[in-house]
């Protein structure tokens, strides 16, 4: 099954992984893939860690990544990088978003945030291109698009057309939204090449 | 290799897909009660035309909906969770004698590994159990071409049939086809047939007998069923195998000859026999219980099973190639590491917070329930003492107090949320009244079934398509009961609340409590912005009363030595709390705690 293309998506609930995973998806279908997607609802989703994970390829079988099997992780949060390891192997690319969101040991100053988080990555030969998403929604005026910038940063390394996306992100997000999400993807496509 | 994009295809969850089955076997109603991973079933399904959905108060109920559809002669269709199948056991179990007219669908969605469960249930075992064919999909494409099918089943074999599918199956999204909406053959119509409707002893002894010879008819099916397939491959190993754990096999040992089931029950034996006699070694790949391998085994058939396949949790690819043939995994993999959890949480501004808030500061026993609020369990309100079931937690409260007299007064509290207590609450309220239960009760009335997504319930005034619906008055129905001292509080103002908790709890009487405020994430509330609490940074003084409370806007930040005095606080500050306004909802309950005039609203005009 070396021909099946597998991404992790990480991040905290409530961060758009959601519409992010299901932009890239549409893109891969369109580029004729067969694509599956996994994918957890319910108490799982309530601010907590989260994962979606999408599989593409000629004929994909199983709907989840084996560990060791991810070949990109793209992750909406640093810490939420490095939680799902098991999953990278040596040569993985992780495109990491640079935000970090608090988790409730820390917010309540029961625990340090960790310092040079991603390192722990580099040091196992994984590939870590960072993106400051959280930058680049705000310059696009709107926060909410650090989802879309993270697609456009991801889109790098998948064999999708750039117009393609662009035409699914006009589809899919609300029209008085859509200049502040196309500046976001397009700078984000920038940061993606790291 | 990429192939030809297949025209007319969409790309749909597993839930989105059955509900597609549905609509085009035909059905014409359907029922059932919201439970992960089934919730978007009964969601998608109310968007096509022709089909009458809604909310049940509980599962039961939804099934007995669906059994009165089908006696009418129309397609019909249950959908629930493995635990809601328990509670529609009952009606269940009857059905399987009585059959229907119309085709009468159950699905039942199971969670592997307990994602948003409190338990992990085989309902295959249910299929045995009630004496049902049952069907098993291993992806979306197949979920709704077997829903499909179910509908057929249940015409040709006069009984309801299980659809069984789990987690993997309900929210995975994959290629599906669409087909077209079938015109059903049975008649709709008011017919009476009590020798099968009307299952009084006399009856249930005849239909007994049917039983039997329907599931001796319907183990033929099984046999030449296009969904009990061999895949012929390398004799050496054999796997029967079906649901998602077949995708699973199908990755790790794509070369081997597999026996896929569709139909999880009844098993079609000559293919089992014929299946096992040809390969060298045989494999039961399922997850959870050792349903099949029970009975193979039975049959005199030696295989592996639960010997080598873990029974507890999910199956993937990686767990079938360690439990098997650990040569085949990826080479080395890396551990976790350790680093700070990130538990999921209540969310900024449920206002199940401020009420968990003050439960945590009083010496009770806090009996649970099953929704958002079991959330109140995790730090650092660590406010709840015991979660079994639907509605468990008025009867719990009841039993511990019948249990300890009178050194249990003033010490419990139940906790419930406004759907589970309609579900299965109510009646453990009667018990509590009727036999003399000194208790409180606070209902959680967040007006929606939040956990699973916000779905209406039989208190929310609105049904499944969201039009207005009459709304169960909770204060009157609680007095109604019987109880005598209801009082309805807003959680979000802190100290009030805490004042009437703390006499209800004291009263030497059963109270029910009534904690009245929208969930935050109700579509109507969502985009209610602009935040207007913040917070004065220089008022702060560090007392960590609004950190406590646990919501996850509000961090601290600790100061670094001689940093307090630096910025012009007391020396002895060891930090202050700020507030992230892009997380706040705006409820304001810290700020009803702040004594320092530290978390203000902000005055709009400036």
């Amino acid at each position: 099954m070396s021909e099946t293309t597998n991404i992790l998506f990480s991040g905290v609930g409530g961060q758009g992984i959601l519409l992010a995973s299901e932009l890239t998806a549409t893109a891969l279908l369109a580029a004729g893939f067969d694509v599956k997607k996994s994918e957890v609802h319910g108490m799982a989703q309530r601010g907590g860690s989260v994962t979606a994970q999408l599989r593409y390829g000629s004929r994909v079988y199983s709907p989840l990544i084996e560990p060791g099997g991810a070949d990109i992780q793209m992750a909406f949060e640093m810490l939420e990088a490095v939680r799902y390891l098991p999953y990278l192997h040596a040569g993985s690319t992780v495109l990491v978003n640079t935000q970090r969101i608090l988790p409730p040991s820390v917010a309540t100053g029961r625990a340090d945030y960790p310092e040079q988080v991603l390192d722990r990555l580099r040091q196992r030969n994984i590939k870590v291109i960072e993106v400051d998403a959280f930058a680049i929604a705000k310059q696009s005026g709107e926060v909410r698009t650090a989802n879309v910038a993270l697609v456009g940063a991801l889109s790098v390394h998948l064999p999708v057309e750039e117009k393609m996306l662009e035409a699914l992100i006009e589809e899919r997000v609300p029209p008085r939204f859509y200049e502040q999400n196309l500046f976001s993807f397009r700078a984000g496509r920038q940061a993606g090449n790291g | 290799m990429i192939p030809e994009k297949q025209a007319e295809t969409v790309w749909m969850s597993g839930n989105e897909a059955i509900a597609l089955g549905a609509y085009e076997a035909g059905v014409k109603v359907a029922s059932g009660y919201p439970g992960t991973p089934s919730t978007e079933i009964m969601e998608h399904l109310s968007e096509y035309d022709g089909v009458y959905t809604e909310w049940a108060p509980n599962e039961k109920v939804g099934l007995e909906v669906a059994i009165g559809a089908s006696f009418g002669g129309v397609r019909a269709m249950a959908t629930m969770k493995h635990v809601g199948l328990n509670v529609a056991a009952d009606p269940l179990f009857t059905a399987a004698y009585t059959g229907g007219r119309g085709g009468l669908v159950v699905l039942t969605a199971d969670d592997p590994d307990m994602h948003s469960s409190q338990n992990e249930q085989d309902s295959r075992n249910y299929a045995f159990a009630a004496k049902l064919p049952m069907l098993e999909p291993a992806d979306p494409a197949e979920a709704k071409e077997f829903i499909k099918e179910a509908f057929e089943l249940s015409e040709e074999l006069d009984c309801p049939v299980l659809v069984r599918i789990t987690t993997r199956i309900a929210h995975v999204k994959a290629v599906v086809t669409p087909g077209e909406r079938l015109q059903p053959m049975v008649a709709p119509g008011l017919e009476k047939h009590p020798e099968k409707f009307v299952m009084l002893p006399a009856m249930a002894r005849r239909r007994r007998l049917y039983v039997e010879e329907r599931m001796t008819r319907c183990r033929q099916i099984a046999e030449d069923s296009g969904n009990n397939v061999i895949e012929s491959g390398d004799a050496q190993r054999g796997f029967i195998t079906g649901g998602v754990s077949y995708l699973y096999v199908k990755e790790a040992f794509p070369e081997a000859s597999i026996l896929k089931l569709g139909m999880v029950w009844p098993l079609p034996e000559q293919k089992i026999r014929e299946f096992a006699g040809s390969v060298d070694e045989l494999y039961v790949v399922e997850e959870l219980d050792p349903f099949w391998e029970i009975h193979v085994k039975a049959m005199g058939i030696s295989c592996h099973g639960k010997d080598v396949i873990p029974a507890i949790g999910e199956l993937n690819t990686g767990v079938v190639k360690q439990s098997i043939d650990p040569a085949r995994l990826r080479g080395e993999s890396f551990s976790p590491e350790e680093l700070p959890p990130r538990p999921p949480n209540m969310c900024p501004g449920c206002p199940h917070r401020g009420v968990f808030f003050t439960l945590s500061r009083l010496d009770v026993f806090i009996s649970g329930d099953i929704g958002c609020y079991t959330l109140g369990f995790l730090p650092p309100l660590n406010a709840l003492d015991s979660t079994v079931c639907m509605g468990a937690s008025v009867p719990i409260a009841h039993g511990l107090e019948k249990a300890l007299g009178a050194d249990s007064n003033r010490k419990i509290v139940a906790v419930i949320g406004d759907s589970t207590f309609v579900h299965s609450g109510i009646t453990g309220l009667i018990n509590s009244v009727y036999n003399g239960s000194k208790g409180t009760l606070i209902i959680l009335d967040n007006g929606t079934t939040a956990m699973t997504g916000q779905q209406p319930n039989p208190a929310s005034g609105a049904l499944i398509s969201g039009e207005p619906a009459q709304s169960i008055d909770l204060e009157a129905l609680c007095k109604a009961l019987g109880v005598r001292h209801v009082s309805v509080i807003n959680p979000h103002e802190v100290p009030e609340s805490r004042k009437i908790i703390r006499a209800e709890i004291e009263r030497d009487e059963l109270s029910v409590i009534i904690s009245q405020a929208p969930c935050v994430l109700l579509p109507e509330l969502k985009y209610q912005k602009p935040i207007t609490y913040f917070t004065n940074i220089d008022n702060c003084v560090g007392c960590t009363s609004c950190i406590r409370i646990g919501c996850p806007a509000i961090s601290w930040t600790p100061f670094a030595k001689g940093e307090a005095e630096a910025r012009g606080y007391k020396k002895s500050q060891k930090g202050y709390s700020q507030i992230d306004e892009v997380l706040c909802n705006d409820c304001g309950q810290c700020a009803s705690l702040c004594k320092f005039g530290a978390i203000t609203p902000r005055d709009i005009n400036s």
